[in-house]
This record gives structure tokens, sequence and C-alpha cells, in this order.
């Protein structure tokens, strides 16, 4: 056992790009339930935006319009689901399934020409003099401009929700659909924008693993993440921060792991591996007493009608 | 009763089906991953592609991927089964019980488990000898490590992984007595963002060797951007990584036993084996060792390949000691076949335990 190996310094800067797509997708999330609506397509949203970013990051030679495309992949493909919700009325459950579903084969059928291609690298917002410092020089100050975005976001959605009068629109449509509709707020419309939202963070999120923490495209190179992030919005209470403690207690923990085994730590790998799931539930669980639940009219459809 | 009538006539139905069809010979394929993981499954899929090529219109093949290893495997495997395949590749050690259960529901149909060790009347099972693939890496390795740390992403705590780690030590330590293998278990065959966060964590902490064990091509992209940092292509060429960071690689080769074992389905010649192959047969190759590798050490290399393949010199030669310092081969005793495919154990010098 060598724990001197492990630089915390190293290590908080690499939790921090390992939890990004999680809290990215998982922000977007929230927002959407914050609405009333249940979206189980993050993952078939980020691998869309992953491919996206991806090909058009290639295609183009600039990062920043890869993003862009990441994010409009996401929302489009996100309208597919709420074409299906808000206007035919499908089943949300089986429609975010569904999502799911298509995006990893559309995807798949995308990506066919960009196996093992190199994508130009994002530049990283090295500030001089802030970025040499040590210790906090590269947890602080030496990241991509997209990891800024996802704390700045949280931000943004915490303050929109709790302090604006969208927000309150917003949780008024999530919470009571009908008393909203009677107040003379388009239900449909506030959820749709909610639902393209959630959409655009997915997409970005799935364009920063192909972009920034692999970066290449694989297909179902997502492996899961958006239904991590999906458990994460339910067991941090749809509350901003928490969602960003869990993505960076979940990040953390799984790099962390990494980092013990090779330094030959003595614990078993196995409870190692299943550490990043036990602690991350397990801290938002406790912090989830206070009894904040989910909103009230969550995965209900809404008919003007009745 | 009705239900069960529903589904004793859409059996027939589907057997009238598939005897209609019956000069063609269906091949199906499990997979574990994605067809374009650039890895393990990708090289799969050739050989599929390759029987495709050699029967043309005598042969259909189909295959579904990212089949998870466990229970789901065994519904995947019989709803091919039922699709009328005559032949069945299990290409993941995860598939060994569901194939040996799907098996003993279908006798008519021929299983092949790739890299398992239980067969049955109509279950064969086919592996490589990857390890002979890990000594070179291990001897390139050895030779090219500044920092004498290598980094290792192992998958699964099975035979196959223990004995590619085995056989990259022994040969790292034979010409480096410094040197030291990190191993990071990651419980995934293909999973690029764990994969990179493996990688990433191996080379902050000092190696800048890293070899592989799971599927996709993430930890080469890891270890490009880190710069300094060599890998291996892994199951695949990988080749869109050289010269550097991917110096070698093994590779493979599934087509010919896919096309022999297709035709032997044709013939009715099929029979249960357990094919175990090697440098010897192609069906592990050694991808190009690039200029980055210094060329006398490059010349050792192949002259190792050259060796294994000709059978003059076994991968696991004695004198070899296992982890606990109790003697496993004797000054130049060779492992025998047996104690290689059960491996469970390390050998004298790697430090940490076995996950199990």
């Amino acid at each position: 056992m060598d724990l001197s190996a492990i630089s915390p310094a190293l290590l908080i800067a690499s939790l921090m790009v390992a939890a990004t797509p999680l809290l990215l997708a998982a922000i977007g999330e929230l927002v959407v339930e914050k609405a009333g609506v249940l979206n189980l397509g993050v993952e078939g949203m980020m691998i869309v935006g992953a491919i996206c970013g991806f090909a058009v990051t290639v295609e183009t030679g600039s990062p920043f319009m890869g993003v862009l495309a990441a994010m409009v992949g996401g929302a489009l493909l996100s309208t597919l689901f709420a074409f299906l919700t808000q206007f035919a009325l499908a089943n949300q459950v089986a429609s975010g399934l569904a999502l799911t579903l298509f995006g990893l084969g559309l995807s798949a059928l995308m990506g066919q020409n960009y196996i093992g291609i190199k994508p130009p690298s994002m530049p990283r917002l090295d500030i001089p003099g802030l970025s040499d410092m040590p210790f906090f020089g590269p947890i602080f100050f030496a990241h991509d401009p997209l990891l800024y975005l996802g704390i700045l976001l949280t931000a943004a959605a915490w303050a929109l929700l709790k302090y604006t009068r969208v927000g309150l629109i917003l949780r008024a449509v999530g919470e009571n659909h009908d008393a909203a509709h009677a107040l003379g707020y388009h239900v449909i419309r506030v959820r749709i924008l909610a639902i393209m939202f959630g959409g655009a963070c997915a997409g970005l999120g799935g364009a920063y693993i192909s972009l920034i923490r692999v970066p290449q495209w694989t297909e179902g190179m997502t492996a899961g993440i958006g239904w991590i992030a999906l458990a994460l919005v339910v067991f941090a209470s749809w509350k901003p921060w928490r969602v960003l403690l869990g993505a960076y207690l979940f990040g953390g923990i799984n790099v962390l792991q990494l980092n013990l085994q090779a330094a030959g730590i003595a614990i078993p790998v196995e409870y190692l591996a299943m550490s990043p799931y036990l602690i991350t539930i397990l801290v938002l669980v406790i912090l989830s007493a206070d009894k904040s639940g989910a909103p009230a009219s969550l995965g209900r459809s809404f008919h003007a009608s009745n | 009763m009705k239900f069960t009538k529903l589904l004793a006539s859409a059996a027939v139905a589907l057997g009238l089906a598939s005897a209609a069809a019956a000069d063609t010979t269906k091949v199906g394929f499990i997979y574990v991953g994605p067809v374009g993981d650039g890895g393990w499954t990708y090289e799969h899929d050739q050989g599929r592609l390759a029987v495709e090529e050699a029967f043309g219109d005598k042969v259909e093949t189909f295959y579904q991927e990212n089949v998870p290893e466990g229970a789901d495997a065994e519904r995947a495997i019989t709803q091919m089964a039922l699709q009328g395949a005559d032949l069945i590749f299990t290409t993941s050690f995860g598939y060994m019980d569901p194939t040996i259960n799907v098996a003993k529901k279908f006798p008519n149909v021929k299983f092949e488990h790739a890299t398992g060790y239980k067969t049955a009347d109509n279950v064969s099972v086919y592996s490589a000898r990857f390890y002979e693939g890990r000594a070179v890496q291990g001897h390139i390795a050895g030779k090219m490590t500044k920092t004498n740390t290598v980094g290792y992403i192992a998958s699964f705590p099975i035979p196959e992984v223990i004995r590619g780690i085995n056989s990259a030590y022994i040969h790292a330590k034979r010409v480096n007595p410094d040197v030291e293998f990190k191993i990071i278990w990651v419980y995934t065959w293909f999973d690029p963002a764990k994969e990179a966060d493996a990688a990433k964590a191996l080379i902050e902490q000092g190696a800048d060797v890293v070899l592989q064990h799971t599927d996709s091509t993430a930890p080469q992209a890891a270890a490009q951007e880190a710069g300094n940092v060599i890998t291996f292509g892994q199951a695949s060429d990988m080749g869109e990584y050289g010269p550097m960071p991917r110096v070698s690689s093994i590779i493979d080769n599934w087509a010919p036993y896919y096309v022999a074992r297709t035709q032997a389905v044709m013939d009715g010649t099929w029979s249960t084996v357990n094919t175990w192959d090697g440098i010897d047969t192609g069906m592990v190759e050694i991808g190009e060792i690039s200029d980055v590798v210094p060329a006398d050490v490059k010349a050792e290399a192949l002259a190792m390949v050259k060796a294994l393949g000709d059978g003059s010199y076994h991968a696991f030669t004695g004198p070899i000691n296992k982890q606990d310092g109790s003697a496993w081969l004797a000054e130049g005793e060779t492992a025998d076949d047996g104690t290689l495919a059960g491996m469970s154990f390390y050998v004298e010098g790697i430090v940490g335990d076995i996950p199990n």
C-alpha cells in the first residue's frame, strides 16, 4: 500500500471531470421533472448528443460548434418525446424507454464513419498565474469551459426555480397542472420547453464524454450514465445543489476507488467497486430526511379537456 | 390452456419455416459489446463477415450485440435458437452457463462458446492463447518503461485475464527486475468512460506503460493525451493510435475458425472440440511493432514471437513461483494446459490480491 502515490490535487481535478457528464444530464432532467414530466430517455439523448457533438467537431474542426450541435441534437431528439407525451398523450415511461432504445440505435448508425478518429481537443481555460498555483491551480483553474458551465447551470437552475417568476410557473405546472392551467398558463408549452432544455443538457453531457472525458467515439459509450443521472435526481430530492453534491460524490468515489486500487490498498476490490453507488445513495438518503417529495404531477399526462 | 396451444402452434409454424429454408445454414453470434467497439467484438464480427464472404448465399448470419453476461444472455441465445440458427457462437466468458443451459433445450443446434471450459454433445469451446501475445507485450513493456511502473486495466478476475497479467509480468520482470505492476479491476468488458478513468488513474500514479484487458480504445486515447505513455492494441490492432501510444497489439483472428466450423456444420461433420490455438495457427497475431520501440527491443520481441509460434518457447517456462513463494514450475518445466485454463493465482512478485 502506497497512498503517497495518489496526488490529492490531480485526484480532485479528475473527479470533477468524471462527475461533469452526470451533473449536466441530471440538472437537465431535474428541470424536466420539476415541470411534471418523467423522461426516461436521458441515456438515449446523451448518446445522440455524444455523436452529434463528435461528428460536428470532426467535420468543422471546432469543439464549440460540436458542443452546440450536441445540444441541438439532444433537444431535437427530446422533441420526439415531447410530441409523443404532450400531444399524443402517450405513456411517459414507455415513451422514455423507447427514446433510449431509439437513441442508442440512431447514434450507432450516425457514428459508423467516426470510429477510431481523434477529435480536435477542447482548449483548456488556462488562466496565467492562477493555473500554475500549487494544489489549487489544477483543481480550480485548469479545466475545460464545459466543466464550469456545469457548475453555472446548477446555480442557474437553483436560482431560476427558487427566485424567479419563470421558476414559479414551472413548479406550478409540475405540482398541479390543472391549477396552473386554470390560472392561464400554457401547461403544454412550459413542459415542451422544459423537455427540450433537458434534452440539450443531456446532449451536452454526452458530448462531454465523447469530446473531453474519453475523447473518441465508440458505440454505447455513455454506458449507463443516463440511468445514473435519473436515479440521482430522485435521491437528490429534486434539489440542484444536492444533484451537484451527488454527482461529485459519485464521480469522486469512482475515481478514488480506481486510484486506491492502483495504489494497492488492501480493501477487497468488490467493496471498492460498489462504494460509489452505496455511498452516494446513503448520503443523499440521509440528506433527504426532510421529506421533500416529488413534484405532485410527475409523470401524469395533461389535457385541457380533463 | 389456450396460451400453451398458441405457443405450440407457433413452435410448429416456426419449425416448418426453418425446414423450408433448410438449404441455407444459419449462423448466429452473441456479442458482449457493440460491433463498433474497435476491439474484441469488432474482431468477432470480422469473423462473421468472413463466414458470409466464404459461403455467400449458402449461409445466413445474424447477430445480437450488447448482450449482458448473465441471465439475460440465456434469453438472447434462446431467441436465436428459436429463429432457426444451426450454429451459434457465444463470444464472451460470461455466456458459459447460459450457453450450456440453452444447448440442453436445443439438442439439434450446435453451440460454440468462446473462452470457456464447459462442453457438451452440442457445445464446443474455443479460445486463443492470448497469453503468448502478453509475453511479447511484457517484454516490450519491461524494456521501455522508464518509471518502472506498468499499469494494467483488468476486467474480471477470470483465468483468461489472470493468465495475461502473469504472462506479461513474468516477461517484464525478466528484462527489468525493478518493474512493478499496478493493477485496476474495472469489472466491465466495455465502458469507455470507466476505462479512460482507470487509465488516467494509472498514469497519474506514474505508469508509463498501460496494458488493457478491456475492449474499447478509450485507454489508448487517454495515453495519447498524456503524451509519454505507451499502450498495446487489445483484441484488435487499434492501429489508428499508432505509432504512439500504441506500439504493438494482440489481434484475435477468429475468421479461419468460424469458416471451418460453419463448413463442418454444412458437411454434417461437426463434433465437440476444445480448441485453444495461439500464434502457431494465426489465431493470435502480433500487430506491427512501431518505430517508437528501439530496434534491438523490436528484434528481441520478433524473435520471441517466432519462438512462441514454432513451439520452441513456452510463455510459462520455469522456474516460476506462485505469489506466496511456493514453487510452481521447476527450471525448464512448462505449464500444462489444465493449470493454465483454470489459473487463479498470481506469480511471485505481483503485489495485491486477486478479487474473488
